[in-house]
């Protein structure tokens, strides 16, 4: 997994609450059984006036302009702005997968669906829940102006505009897998031992399951 | 200090913990054709073993096609997702219920009836429904295709403490409320965040009340809420369920598994961090107006009016609205539908069926319905139900009666609604676009939905029937 520090982009204001992977990734894209290339049908019933299907040639679909990703500043951004509980709805990791196709290094919410929340550190993808006052400051913000943001994950901030910056709480197991961009199975293979012994006393104590 | 259900069982599977990051033993690991794949292919890659082949149970769900099996699967990309599936299952020789399998069905569904989802077991999926095993006693998650990965390299899990939220539903459902009501009548109250970081734990008279598919579809819903994990205690209903089920244990195993399963209930000086109280005989049959499962309401009422709208709201409210096709303050049972869709991990069980079928009996579809249909959630179930009747029950009366499988819940497979249609559904999201793009979903019980293909809009099931 590629490792994450810091990260500085525009930040994508996508006004809504309850954003669902469904929303985020529409399921008849989920039937690849590959990892990548989600990031053009990312948001597909938004950003698109027709109705996406895999195969299609999406380069040469209608484009729905009002949508703020279509907005040209945006195209190359890697840091998304929500509002509440983003991410919720079904477990698939392809929602995810299609934001970091996308290009989206970042999300910054108020809060997200659990199941979400975990895949993206999964995934090399940096979640920020922020509080609903620093979100609406920063909806605020990018409604006048180019909201430029750098994420300086050692040491748990964000910092815009001039001197402005907002702290950020996280995990610390998480924080160090992704600093280090560290591969989580191979973390826990190398408590084998303690897994094999713990399986030992387990299948004694439940004979049934073994 | 007394410890909760979930305590219990988490505590039991613990292999190791540093600081509040732990690492628990999975013992069941369900899989299905869209989560699966890349999961398999990153063990390859890596070149990793599965640790319990054993643990694993693997069903294609999602991507079936419901009408007949004998031409296979048409749509190529759904085709190379279920072969992927099979082949996956071959290489490493894991148990499947192949799409020609009797026993194949929606994952959730199937679990518990092979007696393969047992109490006090940590069970995961790559499904954010598999909380529904949650009803037996178990600790069940749902979990990305990482972690899918994870668990099968490592029998495994990396997981925080989830907090924990007892609700309390006393009292007694009256007739005709179900189990589908009560899950989308907390939803209403708690919100579809309510649950977040939480273990729910249903108890109270109204819970016991349930019967295992009642609990079944409760759990199911808990997601829905925003929680995990949905947990019900075990007790007698429990192990009658399970008796005799295919896997569960036999003869000296089956006692000293009772043995151990009548101890998997919270203390009762157990702690948790939430509770709320409910009280059963408030309910009414509860109807989705909107986008979210939160936006429901009984159907005696009308869809909210704006101003009743908490202004941090307004914007997702008027969204939904327009999505819908509604304004506000219909009443609900003004409300006409274009297709109805009985199936879903939520309510595609025996007892849904009968509780449907029960309505159906003698009356016919409106003729203002353009499809209804009723999906089975397995193959044991579509048989047990025909060597019943109902599917000429629901076939005389004009419903289609289909194979098993996820259907019209997510309409992965050909089975969708068009653009602007509206859908009374007895599956579990009313997301924008979930059962097809533009299609309009009102999330209801069985009976509910029954009672609206006949009628051909909302109708109070404790009035018509
Ligand atoms: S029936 Fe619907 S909710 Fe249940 S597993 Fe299938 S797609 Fe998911």
């Amino acid at each position: 997994m590629d490792k994450f520090v810091t990260l500085k982009s525009i930040a994508i204001p996508l006004d809504r609450s309850n954003i669902d992977t469904d929303a985020i990734i529409p399921k008849q894209f989920l039937k690849s059984i590959k990892r990548s290339g989600f990031g053009p049908n990312l948001f597909d019933e938004w950003r698109y006036l027709d109705h996406g299907e895999p195969g299609m040639d999406n380069s040469s679909r209608p484009l729905n302009y009002e949508f703020v990703l279509n907005k040209p500043e945006f195209r190359n951004a890697s840091i998304l702005l929500v509002r509440e509980n983003f991410g919720c709805g079904s477990s698939r990791e392809h929602a995810p997968w299609a934001l970091l196709d996308f290009g989206i290094k970042v999300i910054l919410a108020v809060s997200f669906a659990d199941i979400f929340y975990n895949n993206c550190f999964k995934n090399g993808i940096l979640p920020i829940t922020l509080s609903k006052s620093h979100i609406d400051e920063l909806f605020k913000v990018s409604s006048n102006q180019k909201l430029e943001i750098e994420v300086d994950l050692p040491d748990q901030r964000i910092n815009f505009l001039v001197n402005k910056f907002f702290e950020f709480e996280i995990d610390e197991f998480k924080k160090n897998s992704l600093i280090n961009g560290l591969d989580e199975i191979s973390l826990t293979l190398e408590k084998t031992q303690e897994i094999k012994n713990f399986e030992k006393s387990y299948y004694d104590l439940y004979q049934w399951l073994k | 200090m007394g410890r909760t259900l979930y305590e219990k069982i988490f505590d039991k599977h613990l292999v190791s913990s540093s600081d509040d990051t732990h690492l628990i033993y999975i013992d069941r690991h369900l899989i299905h054709e869209v989560t699966s794949p890349q999961a398999f292919e990153g063990l390859k890659i890596n070149n990793r073993q599965l640790w319990r082949k054993e643990s694993i149970v693997a069903v294609p769900d999602h991507n079936v096609p419901t009408i007949s099996r004998d031409e296979g699967i048409k749509d190529p990309v759904s085709k190379i997702q279920v072969d992927a599936l099979n082949e996956n299952c071959q290489t490493h020789n894991l148990l499947q219920f192949k799409m020609s399998d009797e026993r194949q069905g929606i994952v959730h569904v199937i679990g518990p009836e092979q007696g393969l989802t047992l109490p006090g077991m940590t069970i995961v999926c790559g499904d954010s429904h598999t909380s529904t095993h949650g009803a037996f006693g178990a600790l069940a998650i749902g979990i990305g295709t990482s972690e899918v990965e994870h668990v099968m390299a490592t029998q495994c899990l990396i997981q925080k403490k989830l907090k924990t939220f007892k609700i309390q539903v006393s009292g007694k459902l009256y007739p005709f409320i179900t189990a589908k009501d009560l899950a989308l009548f907390i939803i209403g109250k708690i919100g579809t965040a309510g649950g977040t970081g939480h273990a729910i734990e249903f108890c109270g008279n109204a819970v016991e009340s349930l019967t295992m598919e009642g609990r079944m579809t409760l759990c199911n819903m808990a997601i829905e809420a925003g929680a995990r994990a949905g947990l019900v205690a075990v007790d007698q209903t429990t192990i009658d369920y399970l008796k005799n089920k295919p896997f569960t244990p036999k003869e000296e195993m089956w006692s000293l598994a009772v043995k151990e399963w009548q101890t998997l209930k919270s203390d009762s000086d157990a702690s948790f961090d939430k509770t709320i109280n409910i009280n059963a005989s408030e309910i009414e049959p509860q109807v989705t107006w909107g986008t979210s499962p939160e936006m429901v309401t009984g159907i005696t009422q009308a869809v909210p009016k704006l101003s009743d709208i908490h202004s941090s709201k307004q914007p997702d409210f008027q969204r939904a609205l327009k999505y819908m096709g509604l304004v506000e303050n219909t009443p609900l049972s003004n409300i006409r539908v274009d297709k109805v869709f009985i199936g879903s991990c939520t309510n595609s069980r025996i007892e849904d069926l009968r509780e449907a079928a029960k309505f159906i009996k003698g009356k016919k579809v409106n003729s203002s319905i353009k499809l209804a249909m009723v999906v089975p959630g397995s193959g044991i179930v579509k048989k047990q139900a025909e060597s019943e009747g109902l599917d000429k029950i629901f076939m005389e009366s004009g419903f289609e009666w289909r194979e098993p499988g996820c259907s019209m819940c997510l309409a992965m497979n050909a089975d969708r609604l068009e653009d602007g249609e509206r859908c009374a559904s007895t599956s579990n999201r009313n997301f924008e676009g979930r059962q097809g793009k533009g299609g309009r979903t009102h999330l209801v019980s069985p009976a509910m939905a029954a009672a609206a293909a006949v009628h051909g809009h909302f109708v109070d099931i404790r009035e018509v029937n």
